[in-house]
């Protein structure tokens, strides 16, 4: 529909063509949201680090944060399934909705929140055990009940590492490379079925062929589970997602969000200069 | 803006830079050799002490060292139940601190909120493993031995001496928990993991083999300490190996210092033929603990 000006934006960031955006045709904003920020505030004892954020993130799609470094986006992502709790400075106020539900009330145990909302971090980190165990052990202690050899086989089958790994699931997961070692770091996430995947970087520590592999698979697995994927890679973000939000920086250095929308309308037709001056190189 | 980096990268003269590369080698090489001196120094010294007990020792070591327990005459006199007393020592006093040390270790590194009294306590801790041995003798004494009326038996001994290590094994554990990388934790918390789970699955296999040197030290530290029981214990000649936590005892490095201590100079031979007993004893306790963190380690790494 705004092919030109479309094609205008895909000139200004290399490598990116037209055909790279993908779900075009999807209608999302019709989706339902699953994941609801409202006057998301973070300070790390006295610093203010991320600035009233308020976003909605839709199921079943992939959500793209992007922006400068230090922004807030790994932050507010790290809230989302209450992974800040880990830092003893980290104090969140405002309100984090799953499912209608604030994963910060009292009531709400982290753990079940994580069990739900699973995450892969920026360096791969497997367990220093067997392959095997790396995929099973957050299933087992889930409670998980059913045939742990068929859950990682379509753990890894899932993570699209099966074939690589079938005939040595014995070995150390260290052993793997490390773009293996983060596709298996995705097998562990999901054989705890989780309902949302959040991603912290993951390929920011791998070559280009195992960065395409999980972009290909973020593809694959987006049918099934809500992805929110924090990127430095606009063309990554561009690829991938199917709504990107941009956080900056204010005046003060605190992480804001300045704007969000779908992918194709983020970088094509931004409604905000900031945005528009970030995916177009100018500044970050 | 990629003008200015030029121009103020011009600014970086060429001329200012004296890199001195010979004399910065020959620093690093005066280094290594003050390095060298230091170890050398550290083996002359050790070689010196071996042999000034295993010069006058070693024709008197013999089995009735080991098997005899102490006599008048140095022909027959050993030092059985000494041996015996030394082993039931460091065995007790190792389990108790390993469980007390890990444990305490364990809830300030990973549970106690980190903060002033956190602090406090570690300072604490860490002026304790300072404390002069006599002194965790007396306190064993006052305790153990009269309040507690386990007299002087071999376990106010045990207990006293697992005081005595409990700061040095608290201390090595809580650094070897701390250098577990926090990815593994976060790794572990991501999936749905409980702190215990966390705990047992992650950190400690991984810390295990730093916790376990630790835990050497100390034994090897209890194997030789006198002060203390000689406090709480077995100063008295004692002629029967222990046969329970509550019956009397002797350990080696006090029936040294008891034959050192005697006219006749066959003991001070009879003394340094025990050192070199006590020596290879520590040496096959160190070996089994070392071949036991060698196994650890190969299975947890991160």
């Amino acid at each position: 529909m705004q092919l030109e000006s479309s094609q205008e934006a895909v000139a200004r960031i290399p490598g990116i063509s037209a055909a790279a955006f993908q779900s075009v045709e999807k209608e999302l904003d019709t989706s339902p949201s699953l994941i609801e920020l409202r006057n998301l505030n973070i300070h790390y004892g006295s610093f203010h680090a991320v600035n009233d954020v308020n976003l909605s993130i839709k199921q079943n799609s992939i959500t793209a944060f992007i922006g400068p470094s230090g922004c807030g986006k790994s932050t507010v992502l790290r809230c989302i399934n209450r992974m800040n709790d880990l830092i003893p400075s980290a104090r969140v106020d405002g309100e984090i909705l799953y499912h209608g539900q604030d994963v910060n009330a009292r009531n709400v145990d982290p753990v079940e929140v994580r069990r739900r909302i699973g995450m892969v971090f920026q360096r791969p980190n497997p367990f220093p055990k067997s392959i095997y165990e790396n995929v099973a052990w957050g299933a087992r202690i889930n409670g998980y009940k059913g045939n742990y050899d068929e859950l990682v086989e379509a753990s890894l089958v899932r993570a699209a590492l099966w074939d690589e790994v079938k005939d040595k699931l014995k070995d150390s997961g260290l052993s793997l490379s490390g773009g293996q070692q983060q596709r298996l770091c995705i097998a562990r996430a999901l054989a705890t079925n989780p309902d949302v995947i959040l991603l912290d970087e993951p390929a920011s520590a791998l070559d280009p062929i195992s960065t395409l592999k999980i972009e290909e698979l973020l593809r694959e697995l987006e049918s099934d589970y809500t992805i929110v994927i924090v990127t430095h890679n606009m063309q990554q973000a561009a690829r991938v997602s199917d709504r990107t939000v941009f956080f900056s920086l204010n005046e003060n250095r605190q992480g804001i969000l300045v704007e969000s929308g779908p992918t194709q309308k983020m970088f094509t037709n931004p409604e905000d200069p900031r945005t528009e001056g970030y995916i177009s190189g100018r500044f970050g | 803006m990629s003008s200015e980096l030029i121009s103020s990268a011009s600014q970086i003269s060429k001329a200012e830079y004296q890199p001195r590369v010979s004399a910065r080698q020959t620093i690093g090489r005066i280094w290594r050799w003050v390095f060298f001196g230091s170890t050398a120094l550290a083996i002359v010294l050790l070689g010196m002490l071996l042999w000034s007990v295993i010069g006058p020792g070693w024709n008197w070591l013999s089995w009735g060292l080991i098997t005899n327990p102490p006599s008048r005459f140095p022909e027959k006199a050993g030092m059985n139940p000494a041996i015996w007393g030394s082993i039931w020592i460091v065995l007790g006093s190792g389990v108790a601190a390993f469980i007390m040390g890990l444990g305490t270790a364990i809830y300030l590194e990973e549970y106690a909120e980190k903060g002033r009294f956190n602090d406090f306590i570690q300072t604490n801790i860490s002026n304790l493993a300072g404390v002069p041995s006599i002194v965790y003798g007396l306190l064993g004494l006052v305790v153990f031995v009269d309040l507690m009326h386990m007299g002087r038996t071999l376990i106010a001994g045990v207990l006293t001496m697992a005081l005595l290590i409990l700061p040095v094994v608290v201390i090595s554990s809580r650094e070897a928990i701390r250098a577990v990388p926090p990815s593994l934790r976060e790794a572990s918390y991501g999936l749905g993991a409980t702190k215990w789970q966390t705990v047992w699955n992650h950190v400690l296999p991984s810390a295990f083999p730093g916790i376990l040197t630790g835990i050497i030290l100390a034994m090897s530290r209890a194997i030789g300490e006198t002060a203390p029981l000689l406090v709480v214990g077995g100063a008295s000649q004692v002629l029967w190996r222990p046969d329970g936590p509550f019956s009397t005892f002797m350990v080696m490095p006090l029936q040294i210092y008891n034959w050192t201590g005697r006219p006749h100079e066959e003991f001070e031979h009879l003394a340094a033929a025990a050192i070199i007993v006590l020596m290879i004893i520590l040496l096959l306790m160190n070996s089994v603990a070392i071949g036991l963190r060698q196994h650890f380690s190969r299975k947890a790494r991160w």
